[in-house]
């Protein structure tokens, strides 16, 4: 079984220019199933773009991303969210008029079969019939579905469940984070990319998501996540990748990357407002 | 090969004329994101300003240009500060929409003054042609060239060497930049709208003697010229839209010659959906940009609809189902009929616009689609009536989709944009496919309402009819709502990279509102052929659109309820108020600009 062997998700010499500014600069990275790597560097060093090109929302100049075994290089979003990678946003995408209850079913669309016939050419016909005259079999998927999200909310403890039914507009930020990660985990994914998911928040609602990706991933998710808070990276990363100027110019355990004078350098150089920034916030 | 000459020089003056329009816009939208839809209206003041100098003051003609460039560039001033200032913190929908308001509000000020009869604007110069070449070319030809020209390096200059022109282009590079720089954005908005504006009102002026004829209708047609030639330059690029005008021109120039003058529209609009489609962001960007920024704000208000509770739905429905029981005039039924016919377009903009966010602007055209088939089939092929009205809904459904569906990567304007010139491109089909649609004579003798072979010609019976369809169609599109398209259209609407990021595909849900929104929109408009009886390719025209578009923002976006409430109270008022007929498009353009800068989420909230 060579499938064993193949990381989950591979990129070799994954590249994006913007005009005379390279983005990403010959990245690669393996990523096995079940484990988490984060991915550090100043800001402006490339790392969202990098989320942007494995998730399809943008496409490569050069290299490839492999995801378990399969060429998936410039594959749509929606393909890719189908085949189970499933992300967070930096800045926080939450669909601000749909309650927390309907973001996190959006996050199982891709998972809808009863009312989703794999029809060719009528299929979206067939659709729009399904959801107007609701048969049995669509009204049970939607309970199911409705119960599940009720699940994953009661992850985040009393933080979320009482404001199933609120508009996502009216959630202070670090709430909506939390739906983002709903969302997230609804699309049951094989990977999970996490974008930041503690920006903004203080130092108990930081513990409790590092609580919760820990449990992600022992429960066997396989995680990339970026994250500026070294505390956290360095509990929960298998490996750390540092970016800067979108070239990987670290790998390893996080405590090797850490006393790496690259990457002191790197921070230093013109990371020194953003420590600075997170010295205050703290 | 000497008409070829005429023919080019021609397209080039028209290019010239187009350019004003379209420097003015590509300035606006650089600073600003903003698609001037009021740039046409003061393209009307301005050539209404010029024959009132012209005419009535008896200027010479340099007085005349400058009196309308300074009139103009008020007028520009004031939409800045008064229309658009106040929504600088606001939704993006609510600049857009604005614009429409004000060019609505300043095309009937115009109208109620000067009365919607065309005049002569005499161009004070001699009639004379020389030959160049092997075509000829007059004294009004080289004066556009020259103001062209003239504006173009007097732009250039300004834009390059003064510290106003430096401040504009960086706003236009960075908004936030320039304002952390000190740049005084709200000096650069001014600027810009008053050169674009004083561009504009001259550009009206020099068309109308070109052709030695002024009438409200140019508005409309100088807005959608110029956005043309400007998205064909490349959006906010001036020098690009520069070249887009002239090629608008030619384009349009050698079609004519081709085909006729009815196609010369039709040349322009196809420019447009190709370039929009095929190089969204002009023909001069680079191939690749940079992705768009993620958008943390959402194109709509949020707001909290109100509920209503189903048991006084019912009783409202109730009310207005055995209203024909109780002794109503004949005038309140007709009223109400037309409410109903309306409330179907608005259930079809609600869903369209309000649920999944695509801001359509040439929905009329839905209506047009689906009263020429039903029409057509019941003349032509003796279908029943009621069998033909929901033919008319199907077509309208199946061709309304495949229409738009070029546009669907568009976001945000650009969708409104491409809606505006595929409502245009309908109507100019139907003026010019004599053999289906009868050309300009129309279709006359449509058969009445009828079901079961029974017509309908009372009043009563038109009534119940036409509430019972839209009340079927709310009550599906209710159910629609409530499904998983429902919350899937609204997350299209609110983001729609995250929206991609989680599988729902933009063609597929795209295709499905319109599919739903069109059926809708085209049995609204086959109901209204049967009960007009006579047809032809103006009944059903932008301010129809317009009109729905301000039911739909009235009531909320993408409320259901929303859209009958909005319908009832934009159709019933003015006939409760006895408003004169000439008045009401000023008063819907005024109310959908109070909205805007008011309750922009609408009386019922958006859903």
């Amino acid at each position: 079984m060579a499938h064993h062997h193949t990381p989950m998700l591979s990129l070799r010499g994954l590249t994006r220019r913007f005009g005379g500014l390279t983005a990403v600069d010959a990245i690669d990275l393996d990523l096995a199933k079940g484990k988490l790597i984060s991915i550090i560097g100043p800001n402006g060093a490339g790392k969202t773009t990098l989320f942007n090109l494995v998730t399809g929302l943008d496409r490569p100049d050069a290299g490839n991303v492999g995801f378990e075994g399969q060429d998936i290089t410039g594959l749509s979003p929606e393909r890719l969210a189908a085949g189970g990678i499933a992300r967070t946003f930096q800045l926080g995408r939450v669909f601000g008029n749909l309650s927390v209850m309907d973001n996190v079913l959006i996050g199982a669309h891709t998972r809808l079969r009863a009312v989703k016939p794999a029809v060719p050419v009528i299929g979206p016909l067939l659709e729009l019939g399904l959801a107007l005259l609701r048969p049995a079999s669509v009204k049970a998927e939607e309970e199911q579905l409705r119960e599940e999200a009720k699940a994953i909310l009661a992850r985040f403890g009393e933080r979320l469940l009482p404001r199933i039914d609120q508009p996502a507009y009216s959630l202070s930020y670090a709430n909506r984070r939390r739906v983002e990660i709903a969302r997230a985990l609804a699309l049951k994914p094989r990977l999970l990319l996490l974008d930041e998911p503690t920006a903004g928040m203080n130092p108990t609602e930081t513990a409790e998501m590092q609580g919760l990706v820990a449990e992600l991933k022992a429960e066997g998710l396989t995680i990339l996540l970026i994250e500026h808070k070294l505390e956290m990276v360095m509990r929960l990363s298998d490996r750390v990748i540092v970016m800067d100027e979108g070239k990987k110019i670290a790998e390893g355990p996080g405590e090797a990357v850490r006393t790496d004078p690259k990457v002191i350098e790197a921070y230093l150089g013109h990371g020194l407002s953003r420590t600075a920034e997170q010295e205050s916030a703290a | 090969m000497s008409s070829w000459l005429d023919y080019t020089i021609n397209g080039l003056i028209v290019g010239n004329v187009y350019a004003l329009v379209a420097v003015g816009l590509a300035l606006i939208f650089g600073v600003s994101r903003l698609i001037n839809f009021a740039q046409g209206s003061i393209y009307l003041v301005g050539a209404y300003i010029g024959w009132v100098a012209v005419v009535q003051l008896h200027t010479p003609l340099p007085l005349t240009i400058i009196v309308v460039a300074v009139a103009a560039a008020l007028v520009g001033l004031i939409i800045e500060r008064f229309g658009l200032r106040p929504l600088q913190n606001s939704v993006r929908i609510a600049p857009l929409l604005a614009t429409i308001g004000i060019s609505f509000v300043l095309d009937q000020l115009v109208m109620l003054t000067f009365s919607p009869n065309p005049r002569a604007l005499p161009s004070q110069l001699p009639d004379v042609r020389f030959q160049v070449g092997g075509g000829t070319i007059g004294p009004l030809d080289l004066l556009i060239a020259g103001v062209g020209i003239t504006s173009a390096l007097l732009l250039f200059v300004f834009l390059r060497y003064s510290k106003l022109g430096w401040a504009i282009r960086a706003t236009a590079q960075d908004r936030d930049a320039a304002m952390q720089m000190g740049v005084d954005v709200n000096r650069v908005n001014q600027a810009v709208f008053g050169i674009a504006a004083a561009l504009g009102g001259v550009s009206g002026m020099l068309v109308g003697m070109y052709y030695n004829q002024i009438d409200t209708a140019m508005s409309l047609q100088a807005t959608l010229k110029g956005v043309v030639a400007e998205v064909v330059g490349g959006a906010g690029n001036v020098p690009g839209a520069v070249v887009g005008s002239l090629l608008l021109g030619l384009v349009e120039s050698y079609g004519v010659a081709v085909f006729g003058t009815s196609y010369r529209n039709l040349f322009a609009f196809l420019l447009l959906v190709v370039v929009l489609v095929l190089r969204p962001n002009g023909l001069f960007a680079s191939a690749r940009q940079a992705p768009p920024e993620p958008l943390t704000g959402t194109f709509i208000a949020p707001s909290r609809p109100v509920r209503i509770p189903r048991w006084a739905l019912l009783v409202a429905a109730g009310v207005f189902a055995i209203l024909p029981f109780f002794p109503v005039s004949f005038y309140v039924l007709q009223t109400l009929i037309n409410a109903w016919l309306l409330g179907m377009l608005a259930l079809s903009l609600t869903l369209v616009a309000g649920t999944i966010g695509q801001v359509s602007l040439g929905h009329a055209a839905l209506l047009a689609i689906g009263a020429y088939t039903s029409a057509l089939l019941s003349l032509n092929f003796s279908v029943p009536v009621g069998l033909a009205i929901i033919g008319g809904g199907l077509m309208s459904a199946a061709l309304g989709t495949a229409l738009i569906s070029p546009s669907f990567r568009l976001r945000g304007h650009y969708v409104s944009i491409a809606t505006l010139a595929i409502g245009e491109i309908v109507s100019l089909v139907i003026l010019n496919w004599e053999s289906v649609t009868r050309g300009p004579i129309g279709i006359s003798g449509i058969p009445p309402l009828s079901l079961f072979g029974y017509d309908l010609i009372s009043a009563t019976s038109i009534y119940w009819f036409s509430f019972s369809a839209m009340v079927v169609l709310a009550l599906l599109q209710g159910r629609l709502l409530g499904s998983h398209l429902g919350r899937s259209f609204r997350a299209i609407r609110d983001d729609d990279i995250a929206a991609r990021a989680y599988g729902l595909s933009l063609n597929r849900y795209k295709s499905l509102a319109f599919i739903f929104g069109g059926f809708a929109a085209g049995v609204s408009g086959g109901i209204a052929a049967h009960l007009y009886s006579y047809i032809n390719h103006e009944t059903f025209n932008t301010q129809q659109s317009i009109l729905a578009l301000t039911v739909v923002i009235l009531g909320g976006l993408g409320n259901v309820v929303g859209a009958i409430l909005g319908s009832v109270a934009l159709v019933g008022l003015p006939e409760v108020f006895r408003i004169a007929a000439e008045y009401r498009i000023l008063i819907y353009g005024i109310v959908l600009l109070l909205l805007v800068r008011f309750r922009p989420q609408g009386l019922l909230g958006t859903i």
